[in-house]
Parts: structure tokens; C-alpha cells; sequence
């Protein structure tokens, strides 16, 4: 099969949106590589198809600004794409010149039927179901021998395929935000996967050098699998300190431990504000089908929804207002649930302190240990003194690292992960965690 | 020759260098460094004329006629003979020679000879466009993205084949850590906040052909670099005009200035022929043999040029130079200091400047000015010399000092 035939016309469903523009920017890469850099005499497209024309327009800087800096960083590559052009003598002129040639195989459109023409389509929308099934049938009607690769991160592709009549011809191809730097890759595929579509998106894969992880078609898959099983046990804990402590608080010292105690990049609340009060909402609501024994919902979410507390970012990548509020990136106040105000995070931090009571005397930070070729003793020192004190802080994150690894080990009983190191990748890549979340520290 | 001056080499190693904020220009630079001089030699109204060394300023900052930039030094320098040389990184030199000219024609007793470069105002691969401009513009096409390190990465790979890739690679990192040793003693220094514990390490990372060149990583380079040095160049009739003492000034007793054709390929790819024909010319006429060096600055754009100056100079044979090195005579420590302050890899490489900062440093040198980075000039070996090169052994200037007496 030809697969740069496949290549040729391209679609990227919902492409202005945060994972759309990075998947379109991938895409635009690829498609790069083989007009310009493999010198192949096709007509190629890459249709960024959204609803919104406002978001499309200003979706084209953002590609620009991304093929700049990808030029300048393959400078040495480019010089020898572009060779047989004598006019082009300059860096500066060899990058100006890949820009355009690029930009003019992106045609952007608010018109589904744009889709029809292309081969491959790339699926970015909002996590409604519904929607999804509604134009990939579509798509399917007018094109036949469409691919669909889904970067859906919550709903079953079975599901999806069956519903719309892919019979075969869709993929999960989850991309971490963003996708044009994370570099892991989730890849979800049934049994009947048309066997072409795998090896073309594993080939695909390669080529963008993601870090492929595959996950079996359980919502939700590895990532949000045990993500969104993290955050509601941080909920729960949260809840119960509230009862003594006040919201704020409680907050705060969940925060503080799933970051400071457990060695990771951010705490769990500041990551659901990064990722959204409100879509983290709509993965657990597109989730919960899936699993009728469990309670995937929770009453804090619902009512910091309800107060209009939502977080996500602004379009300039900086942080909205959620569970905390941000300064240049840092936590200056917290959300107080019971009064439905923020308080100044520095009033409370003291008391925090002396709840937390006795941490381990040996200080390691997530920045200076997640590239520190010792890491694993560092962090070994760090939870053995950990497990050694027994202060409410220390207490907390223990339970809050069993759990962790519990959820990991879920995830492979139940067969959504392969193996441990498949969950681990996934928690250290996609989540940049210094450790996977199975492991001997606790 | 006195009254040296650098400013700051700003650019990448600097603690306040924050490359998106926006930074001083040009003007800042020739100011700081102008200023500083005319103060030491007791204002403008001593001065006689001025020559401005630079590189690039026409495409680094869009900006060109350099002549009329001396009077913006000091009002007192208005209407007073100015002008401008160019010659790729040896511009700096040029101004030196172009300055002691004047003074030996006796047209001049005082010149204020400056030189600068502002680089930082774009990212490297652009800037290595622009630098490209010190070759042959006609081989820019197949030269490498990264235009000069693409051609000292040749000579490099020239060089391990035939004098043994091991020893060669061993002593450029050696070269590496002298620089930034010698740097750190040196505030002005871009290096001078390096505080790497292991610069071997660093010295010795493996080379990287598909992000940069072959046979180099970045730290067989020298910086990238916005700076400004300044010196007076004076007669003896300048020297009682300003009131100060021969001994606080250096004595120039040998020159040379040697151009080679650019659209020529280097003769040998494993050594400096060029530069070998100034280092001889300037030594003949201060009438001094190597021995009698205490100590050298040259042209270490890149680690390997370094090695290669070594044996131009006549410091070690050819293909005995990293041997040299790696024997330590070329530390601090050692049987000759060179780069006392970190050269072009620890000091910085505001190329337009870089001619005139290695005679700031010499004069520093000797004349016991040189603070923390000071070494002991010796009876036995009074003499000092710069070696400034311009593109790919193509413009040349070396001078021979010695202290004032």
C-alpha cells in the first residue's frame, strides 16, 4: 500500500484547538519531510478544519511561529532539502523559504465537507461522543477509505467505531498536550484494527519520534486511567481535612504533599486547574459508562464548577484562575470552598507547616532530581526517612503513593496496560513524573 | 600603547544576560569602552584622531558610517579625524595597526584606537549568516549552516587524521578548561560566572553532526559576544602630552599585517600558514626569538585554531601542539601563559573588538594592571605578543610588546 498516498490529503478535525494545533503542527512536519525533504511530486493538503474562522486565523501565526523554530532547530537537515536551490544561500533565506512552502500546503476550513477529500483524518474536537460519531459518519458516507486516528483521551474507540460504521478504520492516537513537544504517544487498537491503519500509525509515530505507548480500548486508557483515579482520592482526602481544617487549607496541604512528598512536578490541584475543572468534569463524565461500579464523579468538582471555579489556560498559555491563584505561574492564593473566596496563600502557610509536622531532614526537588543520572537513590533516600516519620504529612503522602501504585496496578489486572513499564512511561512521560507509579518506594 | 579598557563581554555565561529582554546597543558599548580610555590619557582634548574597529555592525544592528560614531564618545572628540576598518575578526587588530600607522607617519601623538561587535542581536543561525561574511561569500552555499564552525570542523577532522584524533580531541578539552579557569578571574569575563565543576566533562561531549558540525561540539567554540575594548596607541611626544609615565604604557616593538587571498582554499587544511607569515614578520622586527615570550593571546576562535596558533607561533612543531597543551605549558601555570584571561572561548569574541582586547589584556599584563588574573612576567622573557586572525587564516595582525621603560 502507498502510504504517502495517504499523505496527500490530509484533515485535521477541531486543528485550532489546543491539541489540533500541535497535531496539525506535527503533521505539517511530516508532510515537509516528504514534499521537500523526499522531493515527492504530489499535490499535497493539510486541511486544519474547526468551527471557529476567528481560531483558524490566528491558528496560522501559531504554525508559522512552530515551523520557524522547528527550521532553525534542523537548520542542517534544511540546508541539504533545499541544495539544488541556488538562490537560496542564506540560513535565514533557506528557513523563510521552508515557512511558505509549508504554509501553502495548510488550507484551513469551517466546512466538514472539506474532510471528505482526505485520506487520513485527524480528530481533535471536544470530548462529546455524540459529535464524533455524528461526523466521522459522515466523513465515512462521502469517503469510504478514510482513516479516523482519534486523539480522544476518555472515550472507548470501540464505542466511537461501532456507532459511526468505521468498521475497522479508526485508531486511538493520543497525543499529550503539547503535542508538538510531549513525547509520548498513546495508541489504542481493537483486535480487527484494519492492520494497515496500525502499521501506518506506528510508522507515523516513528517518524514524529513519540514515545509509542499502546493501551487496550478501556475508557479512559493508561493516562486518564490513572489520573483522574488520582485526583478523586486527592478529593476525598481533601474532603475529610476539610472537615477539621476549612477548604483552603485542606487544598493547600493535599497540593503541597502530592508535589513536595511525592517528588513531583505539580500538585495534583494545580494540575487539575491546568488541565481544566471543566474538562476534567468531562473526562470523568465520558468515563463513567465504562465502569458502573465505581464512582467516577465528584460533589467538590460539581460545586467548584458550579462557582464558576474552572481554571485551564488563557490563549497565551498562561494559567486562568482555579482551585489556586496564579502570579507568573506561582500559587499566590487558594480557593476557600465553604466561603466561595480566595485567601492569600502566605495567611495560611504556617498553620499548614505545623500540621504537616516532621519531613524528612533530606531536601529533593522534583527540578533537580527528574534529570539526575542518581535519581533512584536520591529518591530512595527520600521515602525511606519518609516511611521512618510518623507525622501527619509523612502519613498522608504514604497512603497517597499506595494509592498511586494500587491505580497503577489496576491498570495492568485489569489489562488496559501491558505491563508495569507501559504504565510508568506513560506517568513519567506524559505526566513528567520522576517515577513511575509502580515501584519499591512504597 | 596604554590606557586599556574592555567592557563586560555579554552574551550566553553571563548571570544578567537574559536574551529576550531587550539589551544596550552598540552606542552603550563604544561609550563605556571610549570613555573609560579618554579618562586614563586626561580627557579628548588629548586625543588627535580615532579609528574604529568592527565587523559586522552593517547587518548585526543595521548600522553603518562608524567613524561619526566617535565624536558621540566625548563632545571633545567632535571634528576630529575619524575612521573605520573592517577586516572580518581581525578588525580589531586592524584598528591597532591602522592607529600605530598614524603615530609612526607622525600625523597623530594620541590615537584612541576602539573596536565592538553586538552579535547577541540575533539567534545563532542567523548570526552565523552573517558571520559567514568573513569568507568567501561564493562558498557560502556549500559551507555548512553553522558557516565557520563547518570550516574549522574540517581543519579539525583534517587534523585527527593526520596528527590522531584521541590526543587532539584530549587537548582541545584541556584548551577548554584553561580558558575557563583563566576566565574566572577575569570579571569581564563572559565565563567568569562559570562555576562547572567539571569542565572535562563538558570539554569532552560527544559531537552532534545533526544539530551541529562534525568534528566540534559547542564548547571547542568561542562565545558569542556583545563588548567593547578601547586603548590609547601614543608617541613618545603623546606620551608627555597626557603626563604619564613609559612605564605605565607597553611599548609596541614589532608588527606585522598580512592579508591572503579569500577565494583561495587553505594551503595546508592542518595549519595556519597565514598567521605563521605575521607571527615571523613581527618577531623579525621586534628582533626576538619565541623564547623570549612571557606571554601570547591568540586567536582561539575555535579550540583547534588555538592548537593550530600554537605551532604558527613556534611553540611547538607542527602536529606536536596538543602535546604542548596537554603538558600544561600553556596554562596559567605553565612554560608560557596563554590567554591569560580566557581568550576568545572563556574571555568572549566580540569579534570587531576581540584585536583590541587582546592588547588591553597584554597591557594589563604587563604593566602589573591584570588584578586576580596577574602572572609574573619574568626578566628572562619581557615580551608579549597578539595574534588576531580574520576568517579562515586570511587577515592577519600580530604585535610584539613590551613594557614601557
Amino acid at each position: 500500500m502507498d502510504l504517502i498516498r495517504k499523505m496527500e490529503n490530509v484533515s485535521v478535525l477541531g486543528a485550532a484547538g489546543k491539541m489540533g494545533s500541535g497535531i496539525l503542527v506535527l503533521l505539517s512536519f511530516e508532510m515537509a519531510k516528504l514534499k521537500i525533504g523526499k522531493k515527492e511530486d504530489k499535490d499535497f493538503v493539510l486541511n486544519a478544519v474547526d468551527v471557529s474562522q476567528s481560531a483558524l486565523n490566528s491558528l496560522l501565526g501559531y504554525v508559522k511561529s512552530q515551523l520557524v523554530k522547528h527550521a532553525e532547530k534542523n537548520i542542517v537537515e534544511l540546508r541539504t532539502w533545499y541544495e539544488d536551490r541556488e538562490d537560496l544561500i542564506d540560513n535565514d533565506e533557506i528557513i523563510s523559504q521552508f515557512v511558505y512552502d509549508v504554509m501553502e500546503m495548510i488550507q484551513t476550513s469551517t466546512r466538514i465537507e472539506t474532510a471528505y477529500g482526505s485520506q487520513l483524518i485527524f480528530e481533535a474536537i471536544k470530548e462529546d461522543k455524540a459529535l464524533k460519531i455524528k461526523l466521522f459518519s459522515q466523513i465515512k458516507k462521502n469517503n469510504p477509505d478514510a482513516w479516523f486516528l482519534t486523539n480522544t483521551s476518555s472515550i472507548p474507540i470501540g464505542e466511537i467505531e461501532k456507532e459511526a460504521g468505521l468498521n475497522g478504520d479508526i485508531i486511538g492516537y493520543h497525543f499529550y498536550n503539547p503535542p508538538v513537544i510531549q513525547k509520548l504517544l498513546e495508541i489504542i487498537k481493537k483486535d480487527h484494527t484494519n492492520d494497515d491503519l496500525v502499521a501506518f500509525s506506528l510508522n507515523l509515530a516513528k517518524s514524529m519520534r513519540k514515545i509509542v505507548v499502546q493501551s487496550r480500548d478501556v475508557a479512559g486508557f493508561i493516562g486518564n486511567g490513572h489520573f483522574m483515579r488520582d485526583a478523586l482520592y486527592a478529593l476525598n482526602l481533601a474532603e475529610e481535612l476539610a472537615k477539621t481544617e476549612g477548604w483552603a487549607k485542606a487544598f493547600f496541604l493535599i497540593d503541597t504533599i502530592s508535589r513536595d512528598l511525592l517528588i513531583r512536578p505539580m500538585g495534583i490541584f494545580q494540575l487539575l486547574d491546568y488541565v481544566g475543572i471543566d474538562v476534567t468534569r468531562f473526562i470523568l463524565e465520558s468515563m463513567q459508562p465504562s465502569f458502573p461500579n465505581e464512582k467516577l464523579s465528584h460533589a467538590t468538582l460539581n460545586q467548584l464548577f458550579d462557582n464558576e471555579v474552572k481554571g485551564g489556560q488563557f490563549a497565551d498559555g498562561s494559567q486562568k484562575n482555579g482551585i489556586f491563584k496564579y502570579q507568573k505561574g506561582r500559587i499566590t492564593e487558594v480557593y476557600d470552598l465553604e466561603n466561595a473566596k480566595y485567601i492569600p496563600t502566605e495567611d495560611i502557610e504556617m498553620d499548614c507547616a505545623a500540621l504537616l509536622g516532621e519531613l524528612p531532614t533530606l531536601k529533593i526537588y522534583w527540578k533537580s532530581v527528574v534529570r539526575d543520572v542518581k535519581k533512584a537513590d536520591h529518591l530512595k533516600k527520600f521515602f525511606t526517612e519518609l516511611h521512618q516519620i510518623d507525622s501527619v504529612g509523612a502519613n498522608l503522602a504514604i497512603a497517597y503513593g499506595k494509592n498511586s501504585k494500587a491505580i497503577g496496578q489496576m491498570l495492568i489486572d485489569t489489562k488496559v496496560a501491558e505491563s508495569k513499564a507501559d504504565v510508568n512511561t506513560v506517568l513519567e512521560t506524559g505526566f513528567f513524573h520522576a517515577y513511575g507509579p509502580i515501584n519499591d518506594y512504597f | 600603547m596604554l590606557a586599556g579598557y574592555n567592557t563586560i563581554s555579554m552574551g550566553t555565561g553571563r548571570n544578567e544576560f537574559y536574551p529576550k529582554k531587550p539589551r544596550p546597543g552598540l552606542e552603550h558599548y563604544i561609550q563605556e569602552a571610549g570613555q573609560a580610555t579618554l579618562k586614563m590619557i586626561g580627557g579628548a582634548k588629548n586625543v588627535d584622531e580615532g579609528v574604529i574597529g568592527n565587523f559586522m555592525a552593517s547587518r548585526f544592528n543595521k548600522q553603518a558610517n562608524l567613524p561619526a560614531f566617535l565624536p558621540m564618545i566625548d563632545a571633545g572628540l567632535k571634528y576630529k579625524p575619524s575612521v573605520s576598518v573592517e577586516g572580518a575578526c581581525a578588525s580589531g587588530g586592524l584598528a591597532l595597526t591602522t592607529g600605530m600607522k598614524s603615530i609612526l607617519a607622525e600625523t597623530a601623538d594620541v590615537v584612541l584606537a576602539l573596536g565592538f561587535e553586538v552579535q547577541n542581536s540575533m539567534k545563532a543561525m542567523y548570526g552565523a549568516d552573517v558571520l559567514a561574511g568573513a569568507g568567501w561569500q561564493k562558498t557560502r552555499k556549500e559551507g555548512h549552516a553553522y558557516f565557520f564552525p563547518g570550516v574549522f570542523s574540517d581543519r579539525a577532522g583534517a587534523y585527527y587524521e593526520k596528527f590522531g584524533r584521541e590526543i587532539t580531541r584530549k587537548a582541545m578539552a584541556k584548551w577548554y578548561c584553561n580558558a575557563i579557569e583563566n576566565a574566572r578571574l577575569c570579571k569581564t569575563a563572559q565565563e567568569f560566572h562559570n562555576t562547572n565543576k567539571d569542565l572535562e566533562g563538558i570539554a569532552n561531549t560527544p559531537v552532534n553532526p545533526r544539530g551541529f558540525v562534525d568534528h566540534l561540539n559547542v564548547f571547542d567554540c568561542s562565545k558569542v559576544s556583545d563588548g567593547a575594548s578601547a586603548i590609547a596607541i601614543v608617541s613618545d611626544e603623546g606620551l608627555k602630552r597626557i603626563g604619564l609615565d613609559a612605564k605605565d604604557a607597553v611599548e609596541i616593538v614589532g608588527f606585522a599585517h598580512v592579508a591572503a587571498d579569500i577565494t583561495q582554499k587553505p594551503e595546508v587544511m592542518t595549519s595556519l600558514t597565514t598567521m605563521k607569515v605575521a607571527v615571523e614578520k613581527a618577531m623579525r622586527m621586534a628582533g626576538i626569538t619565541v623564547d623570549q615570550l612571557g606571554t601570547v593571546e591568540v586567536h582561539d576562535c575555535f579550540s583547534i585554531a588555538g592548537i593550530m596558533a600554537i605551532e604558527a607561533i613556534g611553540l611547538a612543531e607542527e602536529g606536536k601542539g596538543p602535546e604542548f597543551v596537554l603538558a600544561g605549558h600553556t596554562s596559567r601555570c605553565g612554560k608560557i601563559p596563554v590567554n591569560t584571561t580566557g581568550g576568545l572561548i572563556g574571555w568572549g569574541h566580540p569579534t570587531g573588538a576581540t584585536g583590541v582586547h587582546q592588547a588591553v589584556t597584554i597591557w594589563e599584563q604587563l604593566t602589573g594592571n591584570a588584578g586576580e588574573a596577574q602572572i609574573e612576567i619574568t626578566k628572562e622573557k619581557p615580551y608579549a605578543m597578539s595574534v588576531n586572525m580574520g576568517g579562515d587564516d586570511k587577515s592577519l595582525v600580530a604585535v610584539v610588546y613590551k613594557r614601557g621603560e
